[in-house]
């Protein structure tokens, strides 16, 4: 096994045998559950502030703007202080709304993204559990979001909201079938739903280089399909403020309507991580075959300085996209989806299933 | 077609209608209320006329009678014309709705109806437009009292 | 409301109040949607939210008076409507105006129809949901206003024009400042096409959505950009030039579709003629008065005036009856919103919410305008 001054996995190991070694075992459990628990918490907020601020920055730097510029220095505690408002707001609760759906929604909006972050890579070992069909449990928790919304949309008693999230659970539905089947591209080229093994099968370069077509399709389809997925600009319908006012969250205040807009940038945050490990090596340094001397120098830049750049740079191309393009109408939405991308999507699993067959691939 | 023309032709249409000489830069018909929908439909659907866009309409209250002005124009033949109706009755003016012929007519009306008071008969849809439902009076009739809201200098 | 509607397959309509206060209805419009689902079945427009009866206040007023009021009509196009109302009582006091004037006056019309358009450009583009066009937008639109404030002292309400010419002479600068912002503008405009008429999306949104037939726009009234895209040809600067626009080189814009894609590139293409209109002019300012002797206190002789003027919207009217005193006996604006917002339920039937709210972005409306 191939091992990295870098690994996580020994400063973890370190903390868990100091911990079974101090307490007796089921304590120690529940000490790591909740070290997870709060420090997922905390990571889900720093995700929500980070990303907050930097698409403000983003959408100056497109639109003439200097952005947030006075709150700490450049503007960076800005999002903290937004953020302090929203708290101490009053969570406002229409009068003729289903109170209990009303209230449960934000949660559920949360529930999805706090569930998958967990089994996400982010560094070598830095990862909470690598499941064995990992790609499948984050595809498949995932899409419980779009129940937030439906049921925001539902209960707020409000005809836009309704709209609003109608239009949503039409969208989200769709394009999870051709996100689905993008990543199904590369667990057929890699040959396994565990994350580690995805991003170890990237060891002599990235998927997008030795895919060849089927993988630029895809990559290029889920990258379509997740910005659709996490309700972003072009394809932001569900909130569409020029013609629904604020869609789905309409009705929504304070802390409530905190949690819709940090689910949205955590889900972001969800897509491109996804499309980084599956697509761009995830942590894994830029490898070249058996270019000894460039994968060395390649490999002392720390691998969570690789993700973070990755991530960076697709959020920052997703952010483009949102500043740059108007939305979509709802049916030219879901014409995209079924008389475009799926087609494609199922004709190129097809042939990423040939290439392997006849071992075209590197 | 020049004004000498149109006079003519409008004439041999109808003869009996009034032409008002003086006071405006455009050649102004004065009909009456019930003569309205003849003259007005026959001026927009004959070729040599074509009066097919409305591009005013709108009321005057003068002392004796509801004045209704109608200044129409020809989108191709680039003639202009007024047409106008004295509303006799002060207590209840009536008169022919125009916008089956003319779309705009139809606001037109309908702000004419708020702030006039004057009834348009077949209108599609003849309520207020600008004010409230249940507002008093009609604005832009002199007679109008609002001792709050207007400053009389 | 009435009896509830169920359709065969058993869905059923619903009414949607959007605005008055709605982000996609610049302004206190309030339009009852009649929908099935995402399609729209009826739309009928609720005026009066900003009602102020101007025409009201017109006779109360003497005529110097009158011009501030209209300001506040069409606050995008201020300079137009004072220019109307202008004209109006000097065609009516038979007043010769100074040529400087004349085309100090038609320089700022043609200024305030870029900036018009400009910031309906970012607008548009913030309806269709590409709210970065609103700063580029509202970058150029801002030049324009900075030059009118050098020389109005104002930026929105300019309030410039009087009876006999302008209230003052240009800014020393004027002259400068506007070549400098035709020299940029003419870098920035093709800026607005590679940004949204380009985008594959904004051509899927637009072309095709709100056809206005030519004899619709005709009927209907719907003039300015919005009436020449679907054909109907009825330019006032043309058709019955006032001030010095019957000297003037320029084309008027003619479009056939009768789309939202066509009353878009009608505007566009406006804000290059103007450009050319006031290349045409700037140079050759003559000097001389720019003002003509007016009489304090005017009163108008007895009669009927109606004056055109091409506003960015349309067709403006002012229609003063005069009885020989020193206020109007009756006043009449016929505001361009005010006729082409009654063709927006013909336009916006069978389309979606989104469609509706790009037909209304590319009429154009000007709340205060259709209220008056």
């Amino acid at each position: 096994m191939y091992l990295s001054i870098y690994d996580f996995s020994s400063f973890f190991q370190s903390i868990d045998n100091w911990l079974t070694s101090t307490f007796p075992e089921p304590i120690a459990t529940i000490i790591v559950w909740i070290l997870i628990g709060v420090s997922a918490i905390a990571f889900t907020a720093l995700l929500g502030l980070s990303l907050v601020y930097a698409e403000r920055k983003v959408a100056a730097w497109f639109q003439l703007r200097i952005g947030p510029n006075r709150v700490g220095f450049q503007g960076v505690l800005q999002t903290v202080a937004d953020i302090t408002k929203l708290i101490m707001k009053e969570p406002l609760t229409p009068g003729t709304s289903d109170k209990f759906l009303y209230n449960l929604a934000p949660f559920l909006m949360m529930l999805a993204p706090f569930i998958v972050i967990g089994a996400l890579p982010y560094a070598e070992g830095l990862q909470v559990m690598d499941l064995n069909v990992g790609v499948f449990f984050v595809t498949a928790v995932s899409s419980i979001g779009v129940l937030g919304i439906l049921i925001s949309g539902y209960s707020s008693n409000n005809k836009y909201s309704l709209i609003g999230s109608m239009r949503s659970g039409a969208q989200v539905v769709s394009y999870e079938l051709s996100a689905g089947l993008a990543i199904m591209v590369i667990v057929v080229m890699s040959g396994s739903l565990q994350f580690s093994e995805i991003i170890e099968a990237q060891r002599d370069g990235w998927w997008i280089f030795k895919g060849h077509l089927p993988v630029w399709i895809a990559f290029v389809v889920f990258i379509i399909a997740g910005t659709a997925e996490t309700n972003r600009g072009p394809f932001d319908l569900a909130e569409a403020e020029s013609e629904l006012t604020a869609g789905f969250h309409t009705e929504y205040s304070g802390i409530k309507f905190a949690f819709f807009f940090l689910a949205e940038y955590v889900n972001l945050f969800i897509i491109v991580v996804l499309a980084t490990t599956l697509f761009l090596g995830g942590w894994m340094p830029l490898h070249i075959g058996d270019w000894e001397a460039f994968n060395n120098i390649a490999d002392i830049i720390p691998p969570i300085f690789w993700f973070l750049g990755k991530v960076s740079a697709l959020i920052i191309l997703i952010m483009w996209f949102k500043w740059t393009f108007p939305r979509l109408r709802i049916d030219q939405l879901l014409t995209l989806e079924w008389k475009y991308l799926l087609p494609i999507s199922l004709v190129n699993i097809v042939l990423a299933a040939f290439i392997i067959l006849m071992g075209w691939h590197f | 077609m020049t004004n000498e023309e149109l006079t003519n032709t409008i004439t041999s249409w109808f003869p009996d209608v009034e032409f008002i000489e003086e006071g405006s830069q455009y050649l102004t018909l004065l009909v009456t209320k019930d003569k309205l929908m003849d003259v007005i439909s026959k001026l927009k659907e004959d070729p040599s006329t074509h009066f097919d866009y409305m591009f005013c309409l709108t009321c005057v209250d003068w002392p004796e009678h509801f004045q209704m002005v109608y200044h129409l124009k020809s989108s191709d033949l680039d003639h202009m014309l007024v047409l106008k109706v004295n509303l006799e009755d002060k207590e209840k003016p009536e008169v022919e709705t125009v916008c089956k012929l003319y779309a705009t007519a139809e606001l037109h009306e309908r702000e004419v109806y708020d702030l006039f008071g004057v009834v348009f008969l077949n209108h599609p849809d003849l309520r207020r437009l600008l004010l409230t439902d249940d507002w008093e009076g009609y604005p832009l009739r002199k007679d109008y009292v609002d001792e709050i809201n207007i400053v009389t200098l | 409301m009435e009896e509830t509607i169920i359709s065969p397959d058993g869905t059923q309509e619903y009414f949607i109040n959007m605005g008055p206060q709605h982000p996609s209805t610049h302004g206190v419009l309030r339009l009852v949607l009649t929908l099935d689902g995402e399609i729209i079945e009826k739309v009928e427009p609720h005026l009066g939210y900003i009602h102020r009866s101007i025409e009201k206040m017109c006779e109360k007023d003497n005529y110097r008076q009158i011009i501030h009021l209209t300001d506040r009509m069409d606050y995008l196009s201020a300079h137009m409507n004072n220019h109307a109302v202008s004209l109006a009582i000097e065609n009516a006091l038979e007043v010769e105006i100074p040529d400087r004037a004349k085309y100090i006056r038609v320089i700022m019309d043609e200024l305030t129809r870029i900036s018009s358009h400009t910031l309906w450009w970012g607008v548009m583009g913030m309806d269709l949901g590409a709210i970065t066009s609103f700063l580029y937008g509202f970058r150029d639109h801002e030049y324009i206003t900075e030059i009118f404030e050098e020389t109005c002292g104002a930026r929105l309400t300019m309030n410039y024009n009087v009876p006999g010419g302008v209230m003052f002479d240009i800014h020393p600068n004027f002259v400068k400042h506007v070549k400098d912002f035709i020299a940029d503008f003419k870098t920035k405009l093709p800026e607005y096409d590679t940004l949204l008429s380009g985008n594959v999306i904004f051509l899927e949104r637009t072309k095709g959505i709100g056809i206005l037939t030519k004899e619709d726009a005709i009927s209907f009234g719907v003039t300015g950009p919005a009436g020449r895209a679907s054909g109907f040809s009825n330019d006032v600067r043309k058709k019955e030039p006032y001030g010095i626009y019957d000297q003037l080189d320029f084309k008027e814009i003619l479009y056939t579709d009768g789309d939202t894609y066509s009353r878009y590139k009608a505007r566009i293409d406006e804000m290059w003629e103007s450009i050319k209109i006031i290349e045409q002019l700037i140079d050759n300012i003559p000097e001389g008065d720019f003002q003509a002797k007016t009489r304090k206190v005017i009163k108008l002789p007895k009669g009927e005036f109606y004056q055109k003027v091409e506003t960015a919207r349309g067709e403006l009217g002012v229609y003063i009856v005069s009885d020989g005193k020193m206020n109007p006996y009756r006043m009449k604006f016929r505001s361009p919103g005010f006729s082409n917002l009654s063709a927006l339920d013909r336009m916006a039937r069978g389309g979606k919410i989104a469609d509706l709210v790009a037909i209304m972005s590319t009429l154009d409306l000007v709340v205060p305008d259709i209220d008056r």
